[in-house]
């Protein structure tokens, strides 16, 4: 099975609060991968907002991504077309 | 700063400036209850309902915004309702449930909590602030999940303040009464809503129906309460401060004034004595009887016993409370009002299912009869109480002579077991009724003949002559205590009584409004009961006028067909008396 781990840089100035959080988790849904996020020591399901939440990612943090299924590649090129598009189609 | 001007409905008189304290539904208070292996599972299932519950509310939510605003918006609700359905919270909780055999609403709010201490520790301010939506979300699932009246926490409350609330439930009451609060302003409720009631006994003045206090008026705003004409100031100027500082200047003298009334005897020129008593909602009270000259307690309101509380009152304590009350209200009699739950009263320790109608539902002696444990213990406690004083008793909303002979036949089984357990009781305790539904007014003479006396509860009766929500403030102005109607009611209960030689006493909101009170005099009421800071004006008007006179205005304002007439027409005869006795001298 496919399991890929990439770098992302959170975009939006307000970080990883409750919307994009929200946004994200819809997104791996979408796909029907699993993904865990990490911020430094903390790893959660990305799947789970309050756990996304909860990982306190501010403006400028940078998180690793590890994604694992079928749709994997696919999955992770959009998630970093994500995070780095956040800032213009969320605002400030 | 500029000065507001809001409208409201009056329902305590008097005024009161200071400032503004808004309670808010906020903070939840979640007592630890545990329960047994066997109701784990349908305490998951509660759960679950409880979120889906909310879930819809927040779906209702976010399409009203959709059609409202621009779509972002919206978005914080998807995140909200991602919130609901997260595994890493609900199995958290359906976990928790099972491990701990905690109640489900102890077990959320602790994991919520463990999450908001989490979302503290994050550096950024902006996240951190995120606790804010989890609270928000945690508060709609734990609505569902609890009686709605333990909302907010009122014992941590300062002194001296005016109290702006959306709506005061009667478990507020009695977090209130030991409270300095000044006066009270709620967005929704009527004339009699609780909040009237709670500030009437406290003395204060109150605007309800004001629709949106909450919102105009800020945490630590000064504001002016003016009770008479249902009126609220907000950051008055330097000089509506001073002319109502005037004002209540005039309002203590004359307070002060019928202060020296407290002695004397509730009675009419021409001889007639009147029974004047006070309406009681907690033992803690009773020191304000004896302070307004009041002549017993014509209405003990016994709920407030079983509210804000986990458990059911024990036979030993209901007892020690009426005793207390009885002991300290002698030589005069007390009235004590078996358990009248229901309505827009609720307790914690025992679930009554929601009514479409509450007021049309399972309340009151309705309630009891279906729940003859519990009323069984308050009918002992209140037997055993009544060898320490003169203690009567009556039943709440009796429609009929069959739910009165219900009633009885329970008290009698009571009574029997007490004799053959040798626990003193009053042998002679007089049982009476409430009479404050319209079919039994329509049924009085039956009912007359089975019962010691009648008390009229005007609250309930208005209520339901005049089918009007007595808690809508959509319909308050509906609400006429001198309809015609209710009027004829109230005759053909006086009349009943008096044929079959039993006393008639009112203990509903208008007792206290001397213009009322005068009708209801010369209409053959022969007991006033009503809170114990209004008693003194209600006594001076007995004092000044002549019991022929009420008698022979009464029967021409039962002529009239408005209540408006008749309201107008007592206060024009009224005043003419005054000036009549006056001149005469």
């Amino acid at each position: 099975m496919n399991k890929i781990e990439r770098d992302v840089t959170v975009t939006n100035k307000k970080g990883m609060h409750a919307r994009p959080a929200a946004l994200f988790v819809g997104l791996v849904e979408k796909f029907g991968v699993s993904v865990t996020i990490s911020n430094g020591h903390e790893t959660v399901n990305g799947k789970s907002i309050m756990g996304i939440l909860m990982l306190g990612a501010a403006g400028g943090s940078i998180l690793k991504l590890t994604v694992e299924g079928p749709a994997a590649q696919e999955a992770m090129d959009e998630f970093e077309k994500f995070f780095n598009k956040q800032e213009e189609e969320l605002g400030p | 700063m500029k000065e507001i001007v809001l409208k409201g409905i009056p329902a305590a008189s008097g005024i009161a400036y200071g400032p503004a304290f808004i309670l808010d539904k906020g903070e939840f208070i979640v007592p630890k209850r545990i329960i047994s292996s066997l109701e784990v599972d349908s305490e998951i299932a509660r759960f679950e309902e409880a979120v889906n519950n909310a879930k819809k509310e927040i779906l209702a939510l976010k399409a009203k915004i959709n059609q409202n605003m621009r779509p972002g918006h919206a978005q914080i609700f998807d995140a909200h309702l991602l919130v609901l359905e997260d595994a890493l919270l609900l199995d958290q909780v359906t976990g928790a449930i099972r491990e701990t055999e905690l109640s489900a609403e102890y077990v959320f709010s602790s994991v919520i909590k463990k999450f908001v201490e989490a979302f503290t520790k994050i550096p950024d301010e902006y996240l951190r602030e995120r606790a804010t939506d989890v609270n928000d979300i945690s508060k709609r699932v734990l609505k569902y999940l609890m009686d709605e009246s333990k909302l907010h926490d009122l014992d941590s409350l300062q002194d001296d303040l005016i109290i702006v609330a959306h709506d005061l439930s009667p478990s507020d009451a009695v977090s209130l009464y030991n409270k300095k609060i000044k006066g009270f302003l709620t967005d929704i409720g009527g004339r009699t809503s609780h909040t009237a009631i709670i500030a009437k006994s406290l003395g204060v003045p109150a605007v309800v129906g004001l629709k949106d206090a909450t919102l105009q008026i800020n945490n630590q705003d000064d504001v002016v309460i003016d009770g008479k004409k249902g009126l609220v100031i907000i950051n008055p100027g330097v000089e509506t401060k001073e002319l109502y500082i005037k004002e209540q200047h005039k309002i203590t003298i004359s307070l002060k004034k019928l202060d020296d009334l407290k002695d004397l005897p509730a009675e009419t020129l021409d001889g007639k004595k009147i029974s004047l008593m006070a309406n009681l909602e907690l033992s803690e009270e009773i020191s304000t009887v004896r302070k307004y000259g009041g002549e017993g307690v014509g209405l003990y309101r016994t709920e407030f016993l079983y509210m804000n509380r986990l458990d059911l009152p024990s036979e030993e304590e209901q007892y020690k409370a009426y005793r207390n009350v009885a002991e300290a209200v002698a030589p005069f009699a007390v009235t004590i009002r078996t358990l009248d739950l229901g309505g827009d009263k609720f307790i914690s320790s025992v679930q009554i299912p929601k009514d479409m109608s509450p007021f049309l539902g399972c309340r009151a002696v309705r309630f009891c009869l279906e729940r003859p444990d519990i009323f069984q213990i308050q009918l002992r406690a209140i037997l055993r109480a009544s060898v320490h004083g003169r203690v009567s008793m009556m039943y709440p909303m009796i429609s009929g002579l069959a739910e009165l002979r219900r009633a009885n036949a329970i008290l009698e089984q009571v009574k029997h077991s007490l004799r053959s357990e040798n626990i003193p009781f009053d042998e002679k305790i007089k049982v009476g009724i409430m009479i404050e539904v319209p079919a039994a007014v329509m049924t009085a003479e039956d009912l007359a003949r089975e019962t010691d006396f009648f008390s009229i509860g005007t609250n309930d009766l208005i209520q339901y002559t005049l089918a009007v929500d007595r808690v809508n403030e959509k319909t308050a102005h509906l609400y006429e205590p001198a309809h015609p109607g209710v009027l004829k009611m109230i005759q053909k209960t006086i009349d009943a009584a008096h044929n079959e030689g039993i006393p008639v006493a009112i203990c509903g909101e208008v007792a206290s409004d001397p213009l009322l009170a005068f009708l209801l005099l010369g209409m053959g009421i022969d007991e006033f009961s009503m809170p114990a800071a209004l008693m003194l004006s209600v006594k001076k008007m007995i004092r000044c006028i002549k019991f022929q006179d009420a008698q022979r205005i009464a029967y021409e304002a039962l002529q009239l067909t408005t209540g408006q007439e008749v309201e107008e027409f007592i206060d024009l005869q009224l005043h003419a008396l005054m000036e009549g006795y006056k001149a005469g001298g």
